[in-house]
């Protein structure tokens, strides 16, 4: 459903992509692990059109989305995807955010947002929470409403790019139960994470990227349990400590 | 559960130690008030400074005409704030959108900010007010009322530009990101999401602007309108007497604390209702 062919990626002369071919079927979850600046966030990135490719194509669906004619907005409608941090407006309350892309760029009735919004944010167990505004969220409150918001533009594709990595481990366990109830749905979910154990409970694949090329793929037993590549093997133990 | 005795010993020395500290403040304050009226009023020329610049029958019987000027001056600051507003914001996006296409209006925002910053807004006014009207032009407007307005815009929209310019660019690229990632256009991310954040992180200094902006409504006395400046320089013409200038005064200090409270208690809202205290 979304596929990457030879993708490259430049930041000034350091190649941050060096060719990466991925093809995503749809209800599958890929996670992608590496070391920080292996390239996971960049792609990512490529995916969703805030990073131009300077090689390659993207496809989504039968649609060339890396073709220069291609309306990016467009293809942001479908592709969801959640940062690190500061996802959220500030100046606007939880619902605020969460409706602005419906009513803006879906032409949704407001009243019919806010009520889809509101379901979501019981979903999560934010209800109470509509009115108010990001900063008096913890952490993890902003980042599950962010995964809401992003749900809420009914996207075939979420891209989740590290948005555990800011949160106390206390919170880490409430974002993670989001995704796995979206996984549950059959949502298409790309992430890329440090969190290798979640990383193996809920992949279907796991892609282990090294020096902005795929080093290993994977179902995530056979990579984490028996890594092909000897660069796998030493990333994992620094990770999961020696077996 | 009723307070420990520890607890209370605390709370009585805090007591007590707040009481003192209000009374040295107190005394501090009527010491020094107390010694700069008395320095003053010492001086051998106290007597002429009270009857020339505080006089209170002059300030009583110029305070009607300085108020009926004034009102010009509140006129002219309400109508060119919200111009300057609107200008600063279209010089701010202008320079800020990366377009290609826009790079001649973006020369023209930058040489526009670059000059108009540059020049006293005395010479900006004296210009506009004189220079405007010769040309002759059909259409251009021949009311001193407006020509002061435009003159003012011109100098304070410059300033103001940078202001907000200055405001988009500290927004985190992330509420950029997440605004396009949404499928908001460009257009859309800016005025939904970077430009009210913009706004509102620099509300202090477009208020200093402000401030100023009402103050420099006098520069337009020399083009000839008759504000309240102009009113009150006629009257000390007439009596000799400086008192209605005080007057003047007290009137441009009166209007700017409202706006200066105003701007506070919006600073103080946004940040209550975004920190959840």
């Amino acid at each position: 459903m979304l596929r990457a062919e030879a993708v490259r990626k430049s930041f000034g002369d350091q190649e941050v992509l060096k060719g990466i071919d991925l093809d995503i079927a749809e209800g599958e979850v890929i996670c992608l692990i590496g070391a920080s600046g292996s390239g996971k966030s960049t792609f990512l990135r490529c995916l969703n059109l805030l990073e131009q490719v300077d090689d390659g194509d993207i496809w989504l669906e039968d649609r060339e989305i890396t073709d220069p004619r291609v309306d990016v907005d467009d293809v942001r409608r479908s592709v969801g995807i959640v940062f690190q941090a500061y996802n959220l407006f500030p100046h606007l309350s939880v619902l605020q955010n969460i409706v602005l892309g419906p009513v803006k760029v879906l032409g949704h009735q407001r009243a019919d947002a806010n009520d889809r919004a509101l379901e979501l944010l019981s979903q999560i167990g934010l209800r109470d929470r509509a009115d108010a505004y990001p900063d008096a969220l913890s952490g993890g409150q902003q980042q599950r409403v962010a995964l809401v918001r992003a749900m809420a533009m009914q996207p075939r594709v979420l891209l989740l790019d590290e948005i555990t990595s800011a949160l106390d481990p206390m919170l880490v366990g409430d974002v993670l139960d989001v995704i796995r109830s979206l996984r549950a749905d059959g949502m298409t979910i790309v992430m890329a994470t440090h969190e290798m154990s979640f990383a193996r409970e809920i992949a279907d694949r796991v892609v282990f990227l090294c020096e902005g090329q795929i080093e290993e793929i994977g179902p995530p037993e056979q990579v984490f349990t028996s890594p092909r590549s000897p660069r796998t093997a030493e990333f994992l133990a620094r990770y999961l400590g020696p077996t | 559960m009723s307070p420990s005795e520890r607890q209370l010993e605390r709370q009585r020395y805090r007591r007590r130690r707040s009481l003192i500290r209000g009374a040295v403040a107190a005394v501090s304050t009527v010491v020094v008030i107390g010694l700069a009226v008395y320095v003053v009023g010492q001086s051998s020329g106290w007597d002429r400074v009270h009857r020339t610049y505080f006089w209170w029958p002059d300030a009583k019987s110029s305070f009607p005409t300085v108020a009926r000027a004034f009102w010009l001056n509140i006129r002219l600051f309400m109508v060119v704030e919200v111009f300057v507003l609107i200008v600063g914001v279209l010089v701010a996006i202008v320079r800020v959108v990366p377009s290609p296409a826009l790079a001649p209006i973006k020369l023209i925002a930058i040489l526009y900010a670059d000059i108009f910053r540059g020049t006293p807004t005395l010479l900006i006014v004296l210009l506009v007010g004189f220079g405007v009207p010769a040309l002759n032009l059909t259409g251009a407007p021949s009311s001193l009322f407006w020509l002061g307005a435009i003159a003012l815009t011109l100098s304070y929209g410059a300033y103001v530009g940078e202001v907000i310019r200055a405001g988009i660019l500290s927004i985190h690229p992330t509420q950029w990101a997440s605004g396009r990632a949404l499928g908001l256009s460009y257009g859309q991310t800016m005025r939904h999401i970077v430009l009210p954040q913009a706004i509102r992180r620099v509300a202090p200094p477009l208020l200093n602007d402000f401030v100023s902006l009402q103050k420099d409504t006098a520069l337009l006395s020399t083009i000839g309108l008759v504000e309240s400046l102009r009113a009150a320089q006629v009257i000390s013409g007439r009596d000799f007497t400086f008192t209605a200038y005080v007057v003047a005064a007290v009137f441009f200090i009166a209007a700017t604390i409202p706006l200066a409270r105003f701007t506070d208690y919006l600073t103080v809202r946004s940040l209550r209702r975004e920190n959840g205290i």
